[in-house]
């Protein structure tokens, strides 16, 4: 799965835990709370999305990677080509 | 002790068959039903009656997504009950309004939802979702609204089974006689139909409403009654001291007369007559009236045999010596919407002190002869020449009864 992809399975998951926002415009490279009305709690739900998924575990330690769609990217991509592998 | 006078002076309503009291009179008057056939979890088609109203007009998609079905049932009455109201809700002071809400039960839905969700993964835990205790706190429904309408003042649910409605209506007249708040959102609330549990307990008991016409299940006093339909739905008021209400030049819909909440004591689920004709006849006494001053009642009666019977026997007993009012039941077109039945009842019939119609008791073809109370109004609406006085049943499990009486407003 390439970084795009990834970035758009989670554009995914946002729009339906924030289905008012309009995603169009959104910035890889600028933080998602910065950009989209997201809480802690919101935030848990992309965790919880990406577990019921794609059975992908985020540990707490790593939340700040998911700062950003590029964070996302670059954190999850080796754990979507592990999962691949499987 | 000099008690300030209570008057309604909004309603914003979500009944089976209307989403606002005009719609909600109407159908009451036209005989329309609100139950269909629903597909429920585990057991498959049941009737319930089901809410038609559109949350997204007071929340967000994602308040909806992230709130309870009674979160957004709450929502819009309040919502509802402030415009009607017309109250300047922008110059009203947030931290002295009091959000009282009766509830049945809350957090059988959310429950049933999270453990199926969980049995989709093996039941392991980490699945559990985080919004789990948020909706699932008792005080959720009128959370919701305080959080939605920026209240902040007092908010808070009254669980008090099957009686909520008036439970509700009644302690936010008690918090305003002690100047707690200065203005109050009160009534009762349900979102029961998504509880597979709710349904099964019923039916396990032998209490569950069954016929070919959904629309004709929900048959209190008629003889082939077989049990309750369950129905979702919320009513919610606004009440405030009547100086307060005069100062605005506030429309009044009815003062609050008297009231009163008793216990049976007996039995987990059977009624009490003897109680509940004490709770009908201290009511009366609170509201400093006789019990020949009551023109119209509502009664509790969910189309259950002996239910029905039972309070058919308590009315004869606490108005003996006297006439009887006129008397209706408003499950029949609704089904029962447990916390929000009392508050949904007394709103449908508050348009006769104007129209000095009684809505009538639906699908009665065949009288049952222990519930032939004269004065039921049967299947067919009734002009009346007086309605100055409505007292309202509501009772619940546990044995909990109530009475409310709201009398026709004059100075």
């Amino acid at each position: 799965m390439t970084k795009e992809d990834i970035k758009k399975l989670v554009t995914e998951i946002i729009a339906d835990i924030a289905p008012d926002e309009d995603l169009s415009g959104l910035k890889p490279d600028v933080r998602l709370r910065d950009q989209l009305q997201l809480d802690s709690m919101d935030f848990l739900d992309i965790v919880m999305e990406l577990r019921k998924r794609y059975g992908i575990e985020v540990p707490e330690a790593d939340y700040m990677q998911l700062a950003t769609l590029d964070g996302c990217a670059n954190y999850l991509e080796p754990k979507f080509a592990a999962i691949a592998k499987a | 002790m000099n008690l300030s006078r209570i008057v309604i002076t909004g309603v914003g309503l979500t009944a089976p068959n209307g989403n606002n009291l005009a719609e909600f009179r109407q159908a009451l008057l036209t005989g329309k039903s609100g139950v269909e056939t629903i597909e429920t979890r585990y057991i498959g088609k049941v009737l319930a009656g089901v809410c038609k109203f559109e949350a997204t007009r007071y929340q967000s998609r994602k308040e909806v997504r992230v709130g309870t079905r009674v979160g957004s049932v709450s929502i819009y009455s309040a919502h509802e009950a402030v415009r009607d109201s017309a109250v300047a809700w922008d110059r009203v002071d947030k931290s002295r309004v009091g959000i009282y809400l009766g509830i049945t039960e809350h957090g059988n839905v959310e429950t049933e939802s999270e453990i199926y969700n969980l049995s989709q993964f093996k039941y392991d835990t980490k699945f559990w979702s985080h919004y789990h205790n948020p909706r699932t706190v008792a005080n959720n429904p009128a959370g919701e609204v305080s959080l939605n309408l920026a209240i902040t003042g007092p908010a808070y649910t009254l669980g008090a089974a099957c009686a909520a409605g008036n439970v509700g209506l009644i302690h936010a007249a008690q918090m305003l006689r002690l100047h707690e708040v200065d203005f109050a959102l009160a009534g009762g609330v349900s979102e029961s139909i998504r509880s597979f549990g709710i349904f099964a307990s019923f039916k396990s008991q032998g209490a569950l409403a069954h016929h070919d016409d959904p629309t004709k299940a929900s048959r209190p006093f008629d003889k082939a009654r077989n049990g309750i339909v369950v129905a979702e739905g919320g009513c919610i008021f606004t009440l405030e001291r009547l100086e307060d209400a005069k100062a605005r030049g506030a429309k009044i819909y009815a003062e609050v007369a008297g009231y009163a909440i008793n216990s049976d004591a007996s039995d987990y689920v059977l009624p009490n007559p003897v109680r509940q004709a004490e709770c009908i006849r201290q009511a009366i006494r609170h509201a400093g009236m006789t019990p020949d001053q009551i023109d119209l009642l509502n009664t509790h009666a969910t189309s259950t045999p002996l239910g029905d019977v039972q309070e058919c026997q308590a009315v004869t007993a606490a108005f003996e010596g006297f006439a009887l009012p006129h008397i209706n039941n408003t499950k029949s077109f609704i089904g029962h919407a447990m916390g929000a039945a009392g508050s949904l009842e007394l709103a449908g019939n508050l348009p006769s002190f104007n129209d000095l119609v009684v809505h009538p008791t639906i699908n009665v073809d065949d009288l049952d002869p222990q519930c032939a109370l004269p004065t039921l109004v049967l299947n067919q609406p009734k002009t009346v020449k007086r309605v100055d006085a409505i007292l309202n049943n509501s009772f619940g499990m546990l044995g909990i009864n109530s009475a409310l009486i709201v009398k026709r407003y004059s100075d």
